[in-house]
């Protein structure tokens, strides 16, 4: 049995300014449809500039000006009732703000206050969404450190006494001590070193398995997405271009976006030349009419230019917005000869 | 053969704190590594931040004196003391190549003054014709080109182009020599590849020999002739670049290898790392050790 607790139709997020009578649009987000079930960590893909942190604000409702929501709804299935983010006033927002709905950031240098004490910072975040003090409180989050593997003595320091993996094992901590049941974890890795990186990563998934929570998973390396995520979904230019189960994407993807992103991820034993893509992403204030990837295409044709193409279902469970879809199979070909070399 | 840079025994300390809480940190240590006129090739030193890897390219690149040790390019002592036309010429050999182009890049100035202001101070050319033809040049090597770049500044470029106008602006001079200090790191994916393959492409083509710093190993693997990989401050593996990857020996490169996540088995959600693996590299650090050779051809750090 498998529930949706995210339900995504057609969002449209832009910018919208005015600027000394200049009107200026960002199409940051537009016209995303997507599902996230539970129980599952859904990776999104996107280099920068791609929309792809505007579709997480929206998500995670810190929708403010000047971003505005102009079409469709995010509608959270969570155990206290539905909730349309997009709509949502903010005394809901509130109630459902770490408990329900969490967020992992980026930089934990600075999301973390370097002149107050983690057990301080500790207080801030979980101490009213957890509706608990006194002893039940401290155990709870002693609790949450001891599954993190750090030791108690964290609560007592400051950030700058900690290493790089430790502290961002702290903001994994702080958004996940009141197991809420959906979290957005924003390049949680992006800063780490590769050793501790993977241990991260493990622990943000044992953590999930063992809440039974959906994650939301950004980040533009797809060789993180390969280990991590159950399905992904890559957004180009504002638009969600592709989505599936993460070993169909990799070794079967259908987007021709997505095939050069696997195609050029080097690998350690393998030293054949790999493509380099020419262009660059587009803009959002002007992007190209029809499909927004076709100037960067290796198999474009006139009608990408004209007519963008729809989000439709090219094998189970799988989603791709491609006039030629069927024809991105020999984009691949070399990265599975090497696999059954290997 | 000759040699073209030449480090030798090179440390490098520094000292943290006051009189009273006064600790030495141990940047470099002991680190050799020579490069050669004649065979061009692109020299990767891998290591995880606090290993000493960009210690060790500043030192290279004059910007820092080692503490003991000594650097020599083409022969001569790399200092920043010494005299500006000394200094200047060195300057026009070895080039730098920074990690984040958008803070390479002063954003209220164009990209074409720098281009322009490293073009009238290294080749000391005064006419306007001179100046944009070294300019064109740098800029076609990297696949750009003078009329696309000229007027922009650097917010109007993407982090590809960008990185790409920053090596171009390093080319202008010539230099046998670039150090390219984690060049692709900030360069969104689909734009990576393209810096990467330039790199490949500038000791190929124009024979320009690149220190390539990076964390990555799969990159490392993909473009690098020789590297070491550096675990805090010491080298403790350095030989040919698929020899060592292929099946590294040392227990920290093993480490390395096996946190590098790999596609091969998407979907499955491997993410395990041996603990013991950890343990074993972790206990490593704080031992001396020697490099020995091995057959193969690489040197490995032993100890006891």
């Amino acid at each position: 049995m498998t529930q949706d607790i995210l339900t995504v139709d057609g969002l449209k997020a832009y910018y919208q300014m005015n600027y000394f009578g200049v009107e200026r649009e960002v199409r940051a987000v537009d016209g995303i449809t997507m599902t996230v079930r539970k129980n599952e960590i859904y990776g999104i893909a996107g280099e920068s500039s791609s929309g792809k942190t505007s579709f997480i604000k929206v998500l995670a409702a810190a929708i403010r000006p000047p971003m505005r929501v102009v079409d469709g709804s995010a509608k959270f299935n969570f155990k206290n009732g539905p909730i349309d983010v997009t709509t949502a006033t903010p005394q809901q927002i509130e109630s459902i703000r770490w408990r329900h709905l969490s967020y992992i950031m980026q930089g934990s240098m600075s999301t973390l206050n370097p002149v107050r004490r983690i057990g301080k910072t500790f207080e801030d975040f979980a101490k009213r969404p957890l509706a608990a003090s006194g002893t039940p409180y401290r155990e709870r989050v002693l609790g949450h450190l001891e599954r993190l593997k750090l030791p108690a003595d964290v609560l007592n320091a400051y950030p700058h006494e900690l290493s790089g993996g430790m502290r961002q094992r702290v903001t994994i901590g702080l958004a996940t001590v009141c197991h809420p049941e959906f979290v957005i974890a924003d390049e949680p890795t992006t800063a780490l070193d590769v050793v501790v990186q993977k241990e991260v990563l493990g622990l943000i998934r044992e953590i999930q398995q063992d809440m039974g929570s959906s994650v939301v998973f950004v980040t533009h390396d797809m060789s993180v997405h390969a280990n991590m995520t159950d399905r992904v979904g890559i957004i180009y230019a504002g638009r969600l271009v592709e989505e599936g189960p993460t070993r169909q994407m990799f070794f079967a993807p259908k987007h021709p976006y997505t095939a050069h992103l696997v195609a050029s991820l080097p690998r350690i034993g393998d030293t054949t030349q790999r493509p380099a893509l020419e262009g660059r992403p587009p803009s959002l204030a002007n992007p190209p009419a029809g499909c927004r990837f076709h100037p960067r295409c290796p198999l474009a044709i006139d009608k990408c230019k004209t007519e963008v193409p729809p989000l439709i279902p090219v094998a189970n469970d799988h989603r791709s917005a491609c006039w030629r879809w069927q024809d991105v199979g020999p984009l691949v070909k070399p990265h599975q000869a090497n696999r059954v070399m290997a | 053969m000759s040699t073209l840079l030449e480090v030798k025994e090179v440390s490098k300390q520094f000292t943290m704190g006051g009189m009273l809480s006064r600790k030495i940190v141990r940047a470099v240590e002991g680190a050799s590594l020579s490069l050669s006129v004649e065979k061009p090739e692109i020299f990767t030193i891998i290591g995880e931040s606090g290993s000493g890897k960009t210690t060790l390219a500043r030192m290279i690149l004059g910007l820092e004196l080692p503490s003991s040790g000594e650097i020599s390019f083409r022969g001569k002592t790399v200092s920043h003391k010494v005299g500006r036309a000394e200094r200047l010429e060195f300057m026009a050999n070895v080039q730098p190549v920074f990690q984040n182009p958008f803070e390479a890049f002063n954003p209220l100035k164009r990209i074409d003054r720098y281009l322009e202001s490293t073009a009238t101070r290294f080749l000391k050319l005064r006419q306007r014709d001179d100046i944009d033809a070294a300019m064109d040049g740098a800029l076609q090597k990297v696949g750009l080109s003078l009329a696309e770049v000229r007027g922009r500044y650097p917010h109007e470029m993407s982090g590809g182009q960008l990185q790409r106008a920053a090596i171009a602006r390093a080319l202008i001079p010539n230099p046998p020599l670039l150090v390219a200090d984690e060049p692709v790191s900030m360069v969104d994916a689909s734009l990576r590849m393209s810096i990467v393959n330039l790199l490949k492409s500038l000791r190929d083509d124009l024979k320009v020999s690149v220190i390539y710093i990076t964390h990555d190993l799969a990159t490392a693997y993909y473009i690098s002739n020789r590297l070491i990989i550096m675990q805090r401050g010491r080298i403790v593996e350095m030989g040919d670049a698929r020899t060592v990857l292929d099946n590294p020996e040392h227990p920290y490169s093993r480490l390395l290898k096996a946190s590098v996540l790999s596609t091969e088995d998407a979907g499955d959600g491997k993410l395990a790392t041996d603990p013991g693996m950890v343990a074993l590299a972790g206990e490593l650090v704080s031992k001396p050790g020697r490099l020995v050779d091995r057959p193969d051809g690489r040197l490995v750090r032993v100890y006891g």
